[in-house]
Order: structure tokens, then sequence, then C-alpha cells
């Protein structure tokens, strides 16, 4: 395993009545592209403030390429770049302009900021809308300019909050070619947030934040491995009563999301006739899978990803 | 602390957009300049035969009288415009990768406080173009000794405005402000009736309004009696000096405080 880039360590915080952050523990290593998956409200926003040194954590310590992230947040702030969920592209500027002005907040000037800037236009492949204002833009090529902004100066970790947000499944594959292209060629770290689960998959390795605390940690397969062989989903007419004869008869425990038993079984395949033939009648669907990330979330958490969404509130 | 990187340059990036993003919209210009215009005109003409009052050129037309007010008007009206983006950039999310790059508050403050001073001189000489209507003269050296002073007047107002506009969640808090304490401090600033005539109460508060001295630094500039031996005007830039420093000291201490 490579060098630790960023380290957290008993990360906690609150906003004014709401844990936001529950002592959340954690190192990214080095050239790693490493996602923070949860639901809205999870906690992941306000993991992306604290690292991007927006927000000062209420306890605990956070560091990025060796400096803390309160005492020393000038240096980390010269080492990261961040791509913000909400836009922070002035759209009356060209991109171009945009491009210059932020170079400018990073110290560069003069042909070397140039030459960064086509370097970028040609990698997002901008360079026919470089003089075209932001708002004449489309939302996917509006988010390129954003990362383009936080790649303009170079920096050792990349940060992007929700980067797929309004993007059309088309933009939102070109973006993560992109991002494993990138970090192919420059050996840049990437921390990405996420409630978009294919997307998670991308990620050498992630972690799974729920209300604020850590629920699990590792490489998408390992997190797979750990739910056990396969789920079987069953929709049964009494679901309370399929639960008890399963329980009775194949000593099996299952939990309940949405109506839907699930039952996580090693050889879940052999188990699946039996179980029809046990309950003739009662079963109206039953379907057998390889765990994927939803089903990691659930077996860790008892409840889906996107029950929390409708909240609305972003954290 | 590298002061190119923290200060120089986010000042010149923050400053140049601010000059582009006004030019791109003519209507602000107009919006901005044209109705101070109409105020000195209406109102001048209006009440120019009621007023009655002497100055070093012999007697005032209200036109006359009203002139360096309109001044302060229009360059207060451009640094409240100015400012106000500041809480459209917080809410259209410019300001979030601004407060985390590498650069010092002064750098944040005084590239937004530069850039709504510029346009307010810009906007300031524009109408400077009727001083001679009125019979105002001056020399190549007396003009730039204006905008010299013009300028230092509007970083003092820009930089009042962003203190404001920095703690402001919404735009109509800031239009609040502006109606219950900007119009009010240039309406006792001397700009429309000279404090002679103004009742006790009212002198007090007029001399403790700093624009009070902007306004009578203008006019002594534009009637020739801006020299270094006249008390009263060196008092006033003084008094406009220090204002200055201390919005913009205020200004530099709050942009590090709010976070997104």
């Amino acid at each position: 395993m490579n060098e630790s880039i960023v380290i957290v360590s008993d990360l906690t915080h609150d906003y004014a009545e709401r844990r936001a952050l529950d002592n959340v523990s954690l190192a990214i290593a080095k050239n790693e592209i490493f996602g923070f998956l949860g639901p809205n409200g999870g906690g992941k926003t306000t993991m992306f403030k604290i690292l991007s040194t927006a927000i000062t954590p209420t306890s605990g310590r956070a560091e990025v390429c060796g400096y803390d992230v309160v005492k020393r947040s000038s240096e980390v702030r010269r080492h990261i770049g961040v791509v913000f969920q909400s836009p922070s592209l002035d759209v009356k500027l060209t991109v171009r302009e945009n491009l210059r002005f932020h170079g400018l907040l990073h110290g560069l000037h003069g042909t070397t900021a140039s030459q960064r800037i086509d370097d970028v236009l040609i990698h997002l492949k901008l360079v026919d809308r470089a003089h075209d204002t932001v708002e004449m833009l489309s939302g996917g090529l509006q988010r390129r300019v954003e990362i383009g902004k936080g790649l303009l100066h170079r920096p050792d970790v990349l940060i992007l909050d929700e980067p797929s947000t309004g993007l059309d499944p088309g933009a939102r594959r070109d973006l993560w070619d992109y991002l494993l292209q990138l970090r192919k060629e420059t050996g840049v770290t990437v921390v990405v947030t996420s409630h978009i689960l294919d997307e998670a998959e991308h990620c050498d390795r992630l972690v799974i934040l729920d209300k604020g605390k850590l629920v699990a940690i590792g490489t998408p397969d390992k997190l797979k491995r750990e739910v056990g062989g396969e789920v079987i989903s069953i929709v049964a007419k009494d679901p309370a009563e399929a639960r008890i004869l399963l329980k009775r008869k194949f000593k099996l425990a299952s939990t309940i999301v949405e109506n839907t038993i699930r039952v996580e079984k090693n050889n879940g395949h052999q188990f699946v006739p039996k179980i029809v033939e046990a309950f003739p009648g009662k079963i109206e669907a039953i379907s057998v899978g390889k765990p994927t990330l939803e089903d990691v979330f659930i077996h860790h958490t008892g409840h889906r990803m996107r029950n929390e969404e409708s909240s609305g509130v972003d954290t | 602390m590298n002061i190119t990187t923290e200060i120089v340059l986010p000042t010149y990036s923050l400053w140049m957009r601010e000059l582009i993003r006004f030019f791109r919209q003519r209507s602000r210009m107009i919006g901005v300049i044209g109705s101070p215009i109409l105020f000195w005109f209406f109102i001048g003409s209006g009440l120019g035969s009621s007023f009655r009052m002497s100055s070093p050129k012999g007697d005032t037309s209200y036109l006359e009288y009203f002139f360096p007010g309109t001044l302060l008007l229009i360059m207060l009206f451009t640094a409240i415009f100015s400012t106000i983006s500041i809480i459209e950039d917080r809410k259209e999310g410019f300001l979030q990768s601004v407060l985390v790059a590498p650069i010092s508050g002064a750098g944040i403050a005084l590239g937004k406080i530069f850039g709504g001073t510029t346009l307010a001189v810009i906007q300031a000489i524009i109408f400077l173009a009727f001083a001679p209507l009125i019979g105002f003269q001056f020399s190549v050296l007396e003009f730039l000794s204006l905008i010299v002073l013009l300028f230092v007047i509007a970083f003092g107002l820009t930089g009042l405005g962003f203190l404001i506009a920095w703690r402001m969640e919404s735009t109509q808090g800031f239009h609040a402000i502006m109606n219950l304490f900007l119009i009010p401090l240039w309406l006792l600033s001397g700009s429309l009736f000279p404090m002679e005539g103004a009742p006790g109460w009212l002198r007090g508060i007029m001399s403790i309004n700093p624009l009070t001295y902007s306004v009578s630094a203008t006019r002594l500039m534009l009637y020739h009696q801006a020299r270094i031996e006249h008390p009263g005007f060196i008092f006033s830039v003084c008094v406009i000096l220090s204002f200055c420093a201390i919005v913009f000291i205020g200004s530099m201490l709050s942009v590090r405080k709010k976070s997104i």
C-alpha cells in the first residue's frame, strides 16, 4: 500500500442541532480513487467541506498532504483542487476567462498560466468553446470547466462533491473516463463523494457513510464479499408469515426492505427451488443475484440508500 | 506570506472580473449614472430660483451647489451595485471557490473594493463632463487631483458596501440597509443642503457623517480651494482616509470569518 495522502482521525462535526459526522477515521492512499458513498444527509458533503478547508470540524483531525486542514489551511489549499457540487463558475465570463481568473487565485499568471489553460482546454475537449461565455454551455460542458478549474494548478489531490449531479448517463461516463485517465497520467489522488451506486463502482476503495457514521470501508469487491455469497429477494403475499416459515424450515435469517424479503446466503441459487416448493402459491416473485453495492448498504444499515434522498437536505 | 500570490494576483483577478462583468452589462451603467443625472437636473432646476447662497464664484445656482453631491450619489450607487454582487456571488456559488483558494482575506477584499471603486470613478468622470456647463473649470493637474480624491472617496464607499454585503444573506436585506442607512447618510452629507442652515441636532449628525467630509473636500476641490494651508480641506481628507482604513480593515477581517 502506498503512503497515505489524506488522513482523517476521529473526525466529528456538528451543525446547530445535528451531528453530521460522528467519529470517522480513515486514510486515503496516494494515487487512489477514493469514494464517499451514502445517502444525502449521510455526512459525505460535510466530509468534503472539511477536507477542502471550507469549514472547521467540531473535533478530530484531518490532514491533507501532511498538513492539518485547520492549522495549515493555506498549505492544504495549495495542494488541493476542489470541484463543488453547485456551480462555482462566473457564467458571464468566457471559459477561458474563468480559467484565467482562477489561475490568478492560485498564483498562475503570464505564459505559464496560458500554457496550463491550453493544456486543460485540450484535455477536456473544450478548445472550440474557450471563447463562449459559460452560460452558453450545456450542463455537462459546464461541469467539465469546473473540473478544469480544479486541475489548473496541478493539485496533488482532486476533491469532487457529487460530480455527476445533473449529468446525463453519457456525460457521466465521459467524466469517469476522464478521471481514470487523469489519475493514470498525472498520478493525482481523486476523492469523490456520491450517492450514485454505479459511480461508486469506479472507485478503488470506498467508505459508506450513514447518519454521519462510517459503516463500511474497502474495495467494492471486498464490501460485496462481506455480504455473503448471494442475495435472494422474495416478494410474498404475506411477508411476515413467509419470514417465520423461512426461519423455521431453513433456519434462515431475513430482513425486510420495502416489502421485499432479503436473505443473504452462500449458494443462494440452490435454495431458490427449495423455497418455492416450500411455499406453494405464496410467493409472487423470487430472484437471486450477486450482491450489489445497494445490498452492501442494506447489509450494513438495514435500509435502502434512496430512502433518505427525498429529505433533500444535503450536508 | 507571499504578497504576490496571496494579495496582488487575487486582487488583480477579482478587479478585472468586476470590470469585465460591468462592461458586458451596459444597462447597469445607464442605471447607475442615469438617475443621479436626472436628480441633479430636475431638483437643481426646480429649486433653482428659491435657493440663494454665495460661493467663492459669486452667487451659486442650485445646479451648481448640488453638483458635488451628485458626484457622490453616482459613486454611492456604483458602490452599492458592485458590492450587492457579493451576495449574488455567494448565492450563485462563485465565492465558494474563491474562499478555498490559497489567498489572503486582504486579497479578496481589495479585489472586490478596487473593482467597485474603479467603476465608481469611471462614472464620476463621465458626469464631470457636465462641470464646464455650470462654470467649473480645471487645469490638468487639478483634474488629476480631483480624480485621486474621488478614488479615495469611492474606496471608502465601496468598502462600506463590502462590509455590509459580506454579512448579508439576501439582496433584499441589502436594499433595506440601503434605504434606511446609506441613502440617509447621503442626504445628511451637505449634498442637498448646507450644514450651516440646518437645526442644531441635524448639524450634530452631519458633523459625524464621514460623507459630509467627502462632499466638502470635493466642493473645495471644485472651487480651487483645496490647498495644504486650508485647515478644512486637510481635516476632511484625514477623515476620508481614516474612514477608508476602518472599512478596509473591517472588510478584510470579516472575509475569513464567515464560512461558505
